[in-house]
């Protein structure tokens, strides 16, 4: 087991436009991404338990030429509307860092 | 034999005003770039700078960019592309762009001619695209109707190469653009020359945040590509920063919803068959993106308008009993408050009033996406009062201070202080509160239609 921050080179989030929001998790690796996409912490019904948020609205990519998973969901609330508490977006990774990753 | 053919870029910085070293940029201009492009803005920071129209930098910080990129474009009698100038693009932004360069020229007594593409379309025009069909949503778009169009403060167009590439032919050695895509400024230009769509693209889409694409970036500064018929490579001037091929492949991926389709205006940019491979420790070479043209230019929409004022209350929760029930603690907390709202102002006005309780230390900064929205030994509340105007809301924050300050829990008798202010007096006017309120594109008959070239010989 190792956590998620051991395995990936970089974890982060980021609007994608005000009305979106993208999370990317890279691998310095191929063989290093193969472990984590085949363990399956990131899959839409892990994410969608993790976030609360519906299973049909996650759109998950797997970029093999960057050793890349990208996780895009519709931002609850607008950027920067009332009530949004994350103008850029950019600490909703949180809860993936500590994932456990068999 | 044939030099080979290349066309070379410099971006100097993330944003105009973002900051670089001059240093950085010398060792860049030795490279022979053929044209200094920036960005000069983003929808980072909220809707308010396209809402009020201001600015996210300081005209000073945005004086001292310009001026070493002018000074070095001139210099090199290389054109000079800034996009989303300035903060969100609109007119007003713009206007303080071109009002900046035309004072560093006449300090320096040069003389060239500027192009300024406005890119607020008049609200008329896209009433008519909207019923002619023409205005289109994107993913999760809030709905519109032409009143969306008369309430927005500022709604801009999103500009691709088009407008830069007709002010370049209007013989333009400068181009200030409102608001634009980040990686047409990059583009338009190689494109314009006929260099493969592939690589253009791709490098623009790397190049947009200057040297955002190092691996560890400590602190704005350029970014330098080479483009060629079927790759493009990719260098950081700064002999401290380097390029690897993770770090590059990860700024394709940067804010952006799908890893490898990026849309531009006028066609879509593919990296899934994209390799990246290291040149050296510092240079990344990059072959295999490909560009396809869209058959119709469409311009993304923007728009924000004003929702209400704001004022802002921080205390801090340190009792475990008052943090086992917290929910319930604050729904007393506004109760009250709003009764206290009708007595002063009547129910309609409480009806206008929006209280809203962050709660860092419990999820403050996810919201409902929390997955664990436990206290922590101790809760920072920002309660933040929304009303129609900063008098109402001013006076409604001290009201909800008071109330939050002595807010009772059953477990104690006697007066209790619940919450610990940092600051005297306790509530903090903010200001003005803007939404976002377009995510549509726009699709005009010439891809002109929604911008205004001016050009002005200085």
């Amino acid at each position: 087991m190792a956590k998620l921050y051991e395995l990936a080179k970089l974890i982060r989030s980021k609007n994608a436009g005000p009305f979106q929001l993208t999370i990317d998790v890279l691998f310095e690796d191929r063989a290093t991404y193969d472990r984590v996409l085949s363990s399956g912490v990131i899959s839409r019904e892990e994410f969608s338990q993790l976030y609360g948020t519906p299973e049909d609205s996650i759109e998950i990519t797997n970029y093999e030429a960057a050793n890349a998973i990208k996780v895009t969901i519709p931002r609850p609330v607008i950027s920067g509307d009332l009530g949004d508490g994350d103008m850029m977006g950019g600490q909703q990774y949180g809860p993936l860092v500590d994932l456990e990753v068999a | 034999m044939e030099a080979t053919r290349e066309f070379r870029i410099l971006s100097p910085s993330s944003m105009i005003g973002a900051g670089f070293r001059a240093e950085s940029l010398e060792r860049a201009m030795e490279w022979k770039p053929d044209v200094i492009a920036c960005d000069g803005g983003s929808t980072d920071p909220g809707p308010y700078l396209l809402g009020s129209g201001g600015l996210y930098f300081s005209r000073e910080s945005l004086r001292r960019d310009l001026e070493v990129m002018l000074l070095a474009a001139r210099g090199a009698d290389i054109p000079m592309l800034i996009g989303t100038a300035v903060a969100a693009g609109g007119d007003e932004q713009l206007a303080v762009a071109v009002e900046l360069v035309q004072d560093i020229a006449k300090q320096h007594n040069l003389h060239f001619k500027l192009a300024a593409v406005n890119c607020e379309p008049p609200r008329e025009y896209l009433k008519e695209r909207l019923r002619s069909g023409k205005i289109r949503p994107l993913a999760n778009a809030p709905e519109i109707d032409e009143s969306t169009f008369d309430r927005a403060d500022h709604i801009v167009a999103m500009a691709g190469v088009e407008p830069y590439q007709a002010a370049l032919d209007a013989g333009a050695d400068v181009v200030l653009s409102g608001r634009s895509t980040d990686a047409a400024i990059f583009a338009a230009l190689p494109t314009q020359r006929g260099f493969a769509l592939g690589p253009s693209w791709h490098a623009a889409k790397i190049l947009e945040c200057g040297a955002a694409c190092v691996v560890h970036r400590a602190y704005a500064d350029p970014m330098f590509a080479w483009i060629r018929d079927d790759h493009f490579v990719v260098e950081p001037p700064n002999p401290d920063y380097r390029c690897s091929p993770v770090s590059v492949a990860s700024h394709t991926l940067y804010e952006n919803g799908s890893p490898y389709e990026l849309v531009e205006p006028n066609g879509t940019l593919y990296s899934d068959a994209v390799t990246f491979e290291a040149m050296s420790d510092r240079a990344v070479r990059v072959s295999g993106s490909r560009f396809e043209p869209a058959t119709n230019t469409t311009n993304k929409l923007e728009g924000a308008e004003l929702v209400g004022y704001q004022t802002i209350v921080i205390g801090g929760v340190r009792d475990p009993v008052i943090l086992r029930q917290l929910d319930s603690w604050l729904e007393g907390v506004e109760e009250t408050s709003r009764r206290r709202i009708t007595q002063i102002y009547g129910s309609d006005m409480n009806e206008q009033v929006t209280i809203t309780f962050r709660r860092y230390g419990v999820d403050g900064v996810m919201g409902s996406l929390e997955p664990t929205p436990t206290p922590a030994h101790e809760v920072g509340i920002l309660i933040e009062i929304t009303a129609p105007s900063q008098e109402v809301a001013d006076s409604i924050g001290k009201a909800t201070a008071h109330v939050g300050a002595h807010y009772a829990v059953p477990e104690y008798s006697g007066l209790i202080t619940a919450l610990a202010f940092p600051y005297s007096p306790a509530e903090i006017p903010r200001g003005p509160l803007y939404r976002f309120t377009l995510n549509h594109v726009i699709e005009p008959d010439d891809p002109l239609d929604p911008f205004r070239i001016e050009t002005i010989d200085v």
